[in-house]
């Protein structure tokens, strides 16, 4: 009954979505007002029905129906009760669900939240979101349904991939989805304002906090899979350029560009054709990401042939909105008016200078991620593209961009004075090199390439941090006064500190943990003890448990660093029963931000347990660097201008800023 | 600085930036793309002791071996031809005699595959896709090795490298 209630709600949502995908637009049309307001009412309705659908699903995996194949197949009556309701999203169909249901929710916060926005902007942007939702609807409804029934409902089901089961896997795909699909919106208001032929800084006003949104979630949902990755693969590394990874990274770096090319927009008015297909091509990569993942595409080249129901389906989907809207764009960009002047050293020009950066570097990622592709299906050859092109590649270009990161904030609107940004930098510079200098030093004059980069890293924190106290004339007159400018000073300009200095952050953490991360391979026996990175391990037995649905075999260290004991890691390795499958539970150990990392390999004959040890040293760094971006994000988000929301360029923030 | 100066001036820009790009996505195509290969195609076309590759199969049943230090050694089999794989270092939780492996590494001398990378890929049916496609290709499939479902959500990889701690 409950699966069926779903069901019929996930088509009621069909029926809302395609209303809400005709009506609204023949209002805009005719220019009547009640027309143009059913897009508002059916947004809302449409996700109160996704809602419904959701959670029915999601009640029959916390009932364990094992009469829905969906159950049966991803669900286990044994399962703690917080991996029925992630176990949820933890295959196909369920996960697109959650696709869709969240794709209602952000139609219905437009909805429910654009109450400023003019009539038939708003009825365009959620006509363009109904499209999206309707060619997702189908897809579902025709080729995935989540709650088709078995004829005879098994006893017991087959439980969830041991992986999967696990707090961090839990939320990393409702963080992706939320950034993949909130880039849906500025998707549609590129669309509407093509469809309107109008675009003016208001646009990009009301744009730039839901792609600030969609970024700060897709970005926190990108460092928690890495975490994810890091804890539970069991062998420590956090980044492995997986097409999978890469599918949420190429959004990532358009959705970054797209945040600072809006910035342009709003505050000069430029910038606006290059804005609308940043926006396009966001959106086109999540929908590609989907594409890659949901298709089979990647899994096999072959099953995708074979069974082509489901990946021929989001293709057609992908092909109908990509050249669909890059054919709308090339139609209409022109009639868009040209927007403001500016010099190329400027902040402007810093912006557009980020821009091409990000993209060239999203470029190339496509390329690795997809040549293989091409050529398996052109030529049948069959190669791997992995870190080694990544780092030639994506590295060499991301070098120049953190170069010129503390030179654009520094930069005026309009005409910038290099001279005298490089100047103000002087002091970054300087704290840079000794910081070059002190680890050229400390490390023995061991690898040049990792001083230089950690040089780097301090040049773009302590510029950020120069930024901000130019900003606030901070050593420069009382300290009073600094503190009553920095109280005045936008959020959006700490917003931009945090998210710059992140940046310095996340690339410490990576320098430091692929340089000097050090390993320990051996079996082990209980009583056996070894050094590594001055830390000395003891193991201290193993012992079999019995979890809920798994075996476990669980061991015991104890870390002792000069003599004294800083602390036990009980690492732990599962045997799932119904799946006959393992995982490996790493304990890790925090110094600071460094960690110490034990995971299990095999038991052998003699009862030694193969165990590898390592230090990663200031591996937390790297996820501590996208949290600073999410709450840089955040702050930006609160801001002022952001949050009144006048449809007027604000004045009153800009009064502080240097150099105007 | 006219409107259409400006413009040039940052086609430019943006030119040599693509430029530069281009040329290191060409200049990684050539050094740092592995082929994937099969026992069979290493048979029929053999391939030069110290090429990197990547050798994918299934694990005989039986032939595996752990000797002192970590040290293991196993065969992988495309069900034609055979190639003895060397590693040192922990197998991943997923490796097991009868299915689908990757190995990344290349031939010595004798002929025996030295792999510093063991990777057991899992897809929904457990099998890495490169191998699955191989099999099928020959023949060779067999219908129990997809028996195992996986919820197709990750094609996460769980993997061991002895090599990165000596880097």
């Amino acid at each position: 009954m409950i699966a069926e209630a779903g069901h019929y709600a996930l088509v009621l949502a069909l029926a809302l979505a395609l209303i809400q995908s005709t009506v609204p637009l023949l209002g805009a049309r005719l220019n009547d007002g009640a027309l143009m307001n059913v897009a508002r009412s059916t947004a809302l309705v449409q996700l109160l029905f996704a809602g419904l659908s959701f959670t029915a699903l999601v009640w029959l995996h916390v009932t364990s129906d094992f009469s829905v194949v969906n159950v049966f197949e991803n669900s286990h009556s044994m399962k703690p009760l917080l991996y029925k309701i992630t176990g949820v999203w933890g295959n196909h169909e369920g996960s697109m669900l959650l696709w869709v249901a969240i794709l209602a929710l952000f139609g219905g916060l437009v909805a429910a939240f654009g109450n400023n926005l003019p009539l038939s902007l708003r009825a365009h942007v959620l006509a363009v979101q109904g499209w999206i939702a309707t060619a997702f609807y189908l897809f579902i409804l025709i080729t995935s349904n989540p709650f088709a029934r078995l004829a005879n409902a098994p006893a017991e089901g087959r439980d969830l991939n041991p992986v999967l089961q696990d707090i961090g896997l839990a939320v990393h795909p409702p963080m992706l989805y939320l950034g993949y699909v909130g880039f849906s919106i500025s998707f549609s208001f590129a669309a509407a304002a093509l469809i309107e032929g109008r675009l003016d800084a208001a646009w990009a006003r009301w744009v730039r906090p839901w792609t600030l949104i969609a970024w700060i979630f897709l970005t926190l949902g990108i460092a928690m899979g890495s975490y994810w990755a890091y804890y539970e693969l069991g062998w420590g590394g956090w980044w492995f350029w997986d097409p999978v990874e890469n599918a949420s990274l190429m959004p990532w770096l358009a959705g970054t560009a797209l945040l600072h090319s809006a910035l342009v927009m709003e505050k000069r008015n430029a910038l606006k054709v290059w804005t609308i297909l940043l926006s396009i091509l966001t959106f086109s990569l999540s929908l590609l990401g989907t594409f890659l993942v949901r298709s089979g595409v990647l899994t096999s080249v072959h099953a995708f042939a074979t069974d082509p129901s489901r990946g021929v389906f989001i293709l057609m989907i992908l092909c109908v909105f990509i050249g669909g809207s890059l054919a709308l764009f090339a139609w209409r960009a022109s009639a868009l008016k040209q927007g403001g002047l500016f010099a190329p050293i400027s902040r402007e020009g810093s912006l557009v200078l980020n821009n091409l950066f990000l993209t060239t570097a999203c470029a190339t990622v496509f390329v690795g991620t997809l040549y293989p592709l091409a050529l398996e299906v052109l030529t049948g050859d069959k190669i791997s593209v992995g870190a080694p092109f990544f780092n030639l590649t994506f590295g060499p270009l991301m070098v120049p961009l953190l170069v010129a990161v503390p030179f654009g904030p520094l930069l005026a609107w309009k005409r910038g004075d290099l001279v005298g940004a490089a100047q103000r930098l002087i002091a970054a510079g300087v704290v840079a090199l000794l910081a070059v200098a002190f680890v050229y030093a400390w490390t023995r004059g061991g690898a040049v390439l990792a001083p230089l980069a950690i040089g780097l890293a301090i040049f773009v924190i302590v510029g950020a941090l120069v930024d901000v106290a130019e900003r606030i004339a901070l050593f420069r007159g009382p300290l009073s006064i600094s503190l009553r400018r920095a109280s005045g000073l936008p959020r959006s300009s700490w917003g931009t500190m945090f998210a710059h200095a992140a940046l310095g952050v996340t690339l410490i953490g990576i320098v430091c943990e692929t340089t000097w991360n050090s390993e320990y391979i051996a079996a082990m026996k209980p009583g056996d003890s070894t050094k590594l990175a001055g830390y000395e391990f003891k193991f201290e037995g193993a012992t079999q448990r019995q979890g809920p649905n798994y075996r476990e075999l669980l061991t015991q260290f104890t870390v002792t660093e000069n003599g004294r004991l800083i602390g036990a890691m009980a690492p732990s390795k599962r045997s799932f029963i119904t799946r006959g499958s393992s995982t490996t539970e790493a304990a890790l150990l925090s110094r600071g931000f460094s960690q110490l990392y034990i995971s299990l390999g095999d038991l052998n004959d003699q009862g030694a347990v193969t165990v590898r040890i390592y230090h990663k040293p200031m591996v937390l760094l790297i996820w501590l660097g996208p949290i600073m971006m999410a709450l840089g994000g955040l702050l930006s988000l609160s801001d002022r201008r952001l949050r009144v929301g006048a449809p007027k360029p604000a004045k009153a923030p800009r009064v502080l800023q240097p150099a105007e | 600085m006219t409107r259409k100066q400006r413009r040039l001036a940052m086609i430019g820009g943006a030119g040599v930036v693509l430029v530069v790009a281009v040329g290191l996505v060409l200049n990684a195509m050539r050094d740092s793309i592995v082929f994937f290969s099969t026992p069979k195609m290493v048979a029929e076309q053999p391939i030069a002791a110290g090429k990197r590759f990547r050798l994918g199969g299934v694990v005989e049943p039986g032939s595996l071996e752990r000797g002192e230090q970590l040290r293991v050694s196993f065969k992988v089999t495309d069900g034609s031809a055979t190639l003895p794989v060397a590693y040192k270092g922990i197998l991943p939780d997923l490796f097991r005699e009868g299915q689908g492996v990757i190995a990344e590494g290349s031939l010595d001398k004798a002929g025996v595959f030295e792999a510093d990378t063991v990777l057991a890929k899992h897809d929904e049916k457990y099998m890495p896709k490169e191998v699955a496609d191989a099999l099928k290709k020959d023949g060779h499939w067999k219908d129990d090795y997809g028996n195992k479902p996986a919820a197709p959500t990750t094609s996460g990889q769980t993997s061991a490298s002895a090599a990165e701690g000596g880097k």
